[in-house]
């Protein structure tokens, strides 16, 4: 067993100095010493993404790297993301498109895509697969995360239009005037209650 | 019962009903889930996030060999690990579980025997999780090494050493099974064309996201709580019951927010019950959280299926009789198996007209992590040789493939060959959809060389008909508590697993009582506190906890009404519960807030509580094994999938699937979106790449079985780079027998993408792969191959026992097999008291000769 060590790190804007064996990794201090349990973690040997944190700025593997290493930098964790008790763009659209089901891959997804989106206010489609490849999702298929993560980027970029209803709704029925659902309510879209 | 299942919009529409109405605003809306926000915040508490005062940690020590006596256990050196508290080992937990009753087969950890690489064997408690980690890495073992038994084929042909000395079977099967639903051989005398093909379809793993975890924390003197990352959390209940020996009242069962299910936490397991021993006989809360690894031990995956399948056809496609056989590679121990056995059957016969069926199915045990339920649960594997041979019956006959299906659609409300009662049927439509969608008519056989298309369709259960152990219950309970501050609080069982099961539950409650999610509280999966829902498994929670709910709401409704009504001088009939507020539909101004027509219903009735049930109906099967595969009604989906192919190499890749899917009502359609869309994933996973193999070490290295890939590097599953954009059409036809018309959607859409697949790459490069995964090397073979064809060869000879023949309803029968002796007895016995006695009997009889559902 390492000795334990005494670090200051600073998580989403607040200091804190904590104490850990030596050979923990960020994840594991996170999780334990912060008791920021938002973080996930799938394999802790680098394979999921569910443990993805930004360290100044850059989507890290907090599962891969030590937590001693990380004095004076800047980590941001899913905790981190929410204006006070206000959601963030990202965290909206994944909330309202179904882009988290079970919701365990989600920190990891949005903390990534939280990188990008400061960079490239407009990802194309697969630029946004690109960024997101190394995070496994086993419940949404993908779709409705590429999808929220481009309804936020317009958000972010004060154009928002909404998402499409076939996002919503599935497509139309095709050959069927009447395809329309019984129960859609075209007015009532997912944002109205953000 | 089911018998209040009318929408709210039906209730108002029936004058003479006396029942007030209501007009919600979420069930068929996109509304936002209602643990959206805190699943985007990391709020969400998972098993691994809650953390105790005095928390101590367990970790298992687990075979390292695959078949073996166990020796001396040497805990010397684990003693001295700084932290160490404490370990047990078989003796300490004797009591056998399974989830199945026929299938008791499981010890928490070895009394004697190891069955697979990842057996437990026992567990150490210490202070850190390092300490615990390091001390059963300090664990001796000895083991006594037995032959390994590696594959389907080994276990058929070895019958020593047998992996479980089962009394009902021989050698290493574990349960074979054999229906002769109807004529067969006339049925095949009527046909033009005969196929007669063989299928494999590889074993494959759920990979949820989160690792099996749970946390056990000892209360008072002899109670303990276990919060667990369950599916089913009453089966775990039951199960420690039973193997801590305590009362069921002392042990309280929490479901967590599972990090996804798809099937893999839908068994009791070792380190549950581990974890509630080591508190009780420590006095601390413990956790324990698996590794990747150990989930992969876990497993109860999909089973390794070998299939040979037989079926006629008319010259105008016409489907005159089938014959299935198929071989399960069970895995080490039972788990869901006998249900997995009757499903690679059961569901057959639900979306095409089959008048005659036979089905001989066999399980065996070998050397390898046990197999259970996955995502359509043991109906994949015959769907894929289904609409695979259909496919080529429609080349065969010069039928196009969508064609051939339409001709033999299933009639709405039927009762199949098998004693299946149908419900409503949306597959026409689906096929439809899909068909026009991708412009099938004009692309179809018409794609240039290395692009295709390929067709297939599928159908699930709404919900097992049966509970897993025999019992006359309800299978899912829902309680209601209104009290004066306007807010609801909601008590059901049910577990949420990913689904959004808790959102159905709240908004069915809201709009049958006109008020917001808002004031919904929700208090679910907890044994402690909730009425009893089986668990969220089979695609049964949606509608089983659906009706049971709206049961409750409407009860609840009834008071509030009778209270507001009184006090508003109007007939309850014509109250309506809508924008929180109760009034007259009359004069709409003329009402009260929803709040305040409580406080005159808590005035005049005293606390306010009502309960719902739920309990399917009967089916008209009487024959031993016929509880597998009845549902209050199924599912429909079908699917084309566009492939590009390179016939150079085999590579391939989906460029486009289109999915349309019946799912009767959709209660929130982006929720069902997000059903649909994981499934086509999930069905690309294991149609692509997704399998759970194995490999022997050489002789020099004992020749051990081993797991070739227990990490999630080497076990290959989908990426945002690999999912091919969906089109997905929900088509809409309320069923009566779902709550508000809805039915299943977690599971049926995954059914159609394999065979797609498949039947995709023929029609791009003229090669057929009879088994999944497909991969490109196989669909080079195919293509050399003199029968252009990649697949198995041979089927072994099995014994599948003396067949049942149960003549089909279109013969007469009534639902009863001929030759059954049971039966013969039990018509001896059946006089003047007449045919509930008899029932119960052969019902009872059918339970103990292992009927069960999963
Ligand atoms: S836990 Fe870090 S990548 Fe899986
Ligand atoms: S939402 Fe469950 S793993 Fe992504």
């Amino acid at each position: 067993m390492s000795r334990a060590v005494t670090a200051t790190l600073r998580v989403n804007g607040e200091e804190r100095t904590v104490a850990f064996p030596g050979h923990h990794t960020l994840l594991e201090v996170l999780r334990e010493e912060c008791a920021l349990t938002g973080t996930k973690h799938g394999c802790e040997l680098g394979e999921c993404g569910a443990c993805t944190v930004l360290v100044d700025g850059r989507p890290v593997l907090s599962c891969l790297t030590l937590a001693c290493q990380h004095e004076g930098r800047e980590i941001e964790t899913v905790e981190g993301l929410a204006d006070g008790n206000r959601l963030g763009p990202l965290q909206v659209a994944f909330a309202d498109l179904g882009a988290a089901q079970c919701g365990y891959c989600t920190p990891g997804i949005l903390m990534a895509a939280e990188a990008m989106l400061r960079e490239q206010p407009r990802p194309s489609r697969e630029r946004i697969a690109e960024q997101l490849s190394g995070n496994l999702c086993r419940c949404t298929g993908y779709l409705k995360i590429v999808e929220a993560v481009e309804w936020a980027a317009a958000v972010r970029r004060g154009e928002d239009a909404g998402p499409p209803p076939e996002i919503l709704f599935g497509h139309p029925e095709p050959g069927r005037p009447g395809g329309d659902a019984p129960g859609r309510r075209p007015s009532e879209t997912a944002s109205s209650n953000t | 019962m089911n018998d209040e299942n009318r929408s709210p919009a039906d209730a108002a529409a029936d004058a003479a009903d006396t029942s007030p109405s209501s007009a919600g605003r979420y069930i068929g809306a996109p509304f936002r889930r209602v643990d959206g926000r805190a699943k985007v915040t990391g709020d969400t508490r998972f098993a691994d996030d809650l953390v105790f005062p005095r928390m101590v940690f367990v970790k298992l020590v687990r075979s390292t060999v695959p078949h073996a006596r166990v020796g001396a256990i040497d805990f010397s050196a684990a003693r001295e690990v700084p932290g160490y508290l404490g370990h047990l080992v078989g003796d300490d937990l004797p009591i056998p579980f399974g989830i199945l009753p026929v299938s008791q087969d499981e010890h928490a950890l070895a009394l004697d025997k190891v069955r697979f690489v990842g057996d437990p064997v026992a567990a150490v408690a210490a202070t850190t999780e390092d300490a615990a980690t390091e001390a059963a890495l300090a664990v001796g073992v000895e083991y006594e090494q037995l032959a390994t038994i590696a594959s389907l084929e080994e276990a058929l042909a070895t019958p020593e050493p047998r992996i479980h000395e089962l009394e009902r079977s021989e050698g290493n099967v574990h349960k074979a099974v054999s229906y002769r639903f109807g004529d067969l051989e006339a049925g095949l005398a009527e046909a033009d064309l005969f196929l007669d093909d063989l299928f494999y379809y590889e074993g494959n793993t759920h990979l949820a996201m989160e690792q099996h975890a749970c946390v056990a924390v000892p209360e008072d003197d002899d109670r303990v709580t276990l919060y667990s990352s369950t599916q089913t959390p009453h089966y775990v209940h039951r199960a420690l019951t039973r193997v801590l020996g305590l009362p069921a009242s002392r042990i309280r069962v929490v479901a967590t927010s599972n990090g996804g299910g798809f099937g893999g936490k839908s068994d009791p397991f070792s380190h549950e019950m581990v974890a509630a021993k080591m508190a009780l006989v420590l006095g601390r809360p413990v956790k324990v959280v698996l590794t990747r690894e150990e989930v992969f031990y876990c497993h109860r995956g999909r089973h390794p299926v070998l299939m040979s399948q037989r079926t006629g056809f008319t010259k105008d496609g016409r489907i005159t009789a089938q014959h299935l056989k198929t071989v399960l590679d069970g895995g080490a121990y039972g788990s869901y198996g006998v249900a997995s056995t009757y499903y690679t059957g059961a569901l057959q016969t639900v979306t095409y007209k089959l008048p005659r069926y036979a089905f001989d199915g066999v399980r065996t045990f070998t050397n390898k992590p046990p197999c259970g339920p996955k995502r359509g649960h043991g109906t994949p594997q015959p769907r894929f040789a289904w609409e695979v041979q259909l496919d080529k019956a429609a080349h065969r006959l010069g039928i196009d493939p969508a064609e051939l299906r339409l001709r033999n659609l299933e009639e709405p409300d039927a009762v199949t060959a098998n004693y299946l009662q149908l419900g409503t049927i949306g597959l026409r439509r689906c096929i439809e959809a899909v068909v026009e969608g991708s412009g099938w008519r004009e692309r179809y056989g018409k794609l240039p060389e290395g692009r295709g298309l390929g067709l297939a369709c599928g159908s699930y259960l709404c919900g097992a008909g049966l509970p897993i152990y025999w019992n006359h219950m309800p299978h899912s309970g829902v309680q209601l508590q209104l009290d004066r501050s306007g807010g609801v609080a909601v008590f059901c069982g049910e577990t949420e697993i990913g689904q959004g099961s808790d959102s159905v539950l709240a908004a069915l409650v809201a709009d049958v009582l006109g008020i917001e999610l808002g004031d919904i509280r929700l208090c679910v999966a907890d044994t402690d506190l909730t009425p009893v829902d089986l668990g969220s498994y089979s695609s049964r929670v949606t509608l089983m906890m659906g009706n049971a709910a709206i049961q409750a709401a409407e009860r609840a409704r009834e008071l509030v009404a009778q209270a507001a009504g009184d006090a508003l001088e109007v007939p309850v009939s014509r109250l309506v519960f809508a924008d929180r507020r109760v009034f007259d539909a009359e004069t709409p101004a003329d009402g009260m807030t929803f709040q305040e027509a409580v406080i005159l219903a808590e005035a005049r009735f005293g606390t306010l509580g009502t309960t719902g049930s739920y309990t399917p109906s009967r089916n008209p099967a009487r024959y031993r094994g016929s509880g597998v595969g009845s549902s209050p009604t199924y599912s429909y989906s079908a699917a084309v999938l566009e492939v590009e192919v390179d016939p150079l190499t085999g590579l391939y890749r989906p460029a486009h699937v289109w999915i349309a899917h019946d799912i009767g009502r959709s209660l929130n359609p982006v929720l069902v979106m997000g059903q649909v869309e994981g499934s086509v994933y999930m069905g690309l996973g294991e149609a692509m790449m997704e399998e759970q193999v194995f490999r022997r070490l050489p002789p020099s290295r004992s020749s051990a079985l081993v797991h070739k890939m227990p990490s999630l590097l080497e076990y290959k599953s989908p990426t945002f780079h690999d999912m091919p954009p969906v089109t997905t059409y929900l088509i809409e036809d309320p069923d009566p027998a779902g709550p508000m018309g809805a039915k299943e959607v977690g599971q049926g859409p995954l059914l159609p993408i394999m065979p797609a697949l498949s039947n995709a790459i023929f029609d791009a490069v003229g090669a057929r792969v009879d088994q999944v995964p497909i991969h490109p090397h196989m669909v080079l073979k195919a293509l050399s191959a003199k029968d252009r064809r990649y697949g198995p060869r041979a089927f072994p000879e099995v014994d599948f026992g003396p067949p049942l023949h149960v003549p089909t309803p279109a013969e007469g029968g009534d639902g009863r097999a001929i030759d059954d002796p049971r039966h013969r007895r039990t018509h001896g016995i059946r006089s003047a008291d007449g045919t509930m006695t008899t029932r119960e009997e052969a019902l009872r009889a059918q339970h103990a000769a292992g009927l069960t559902t999963g």
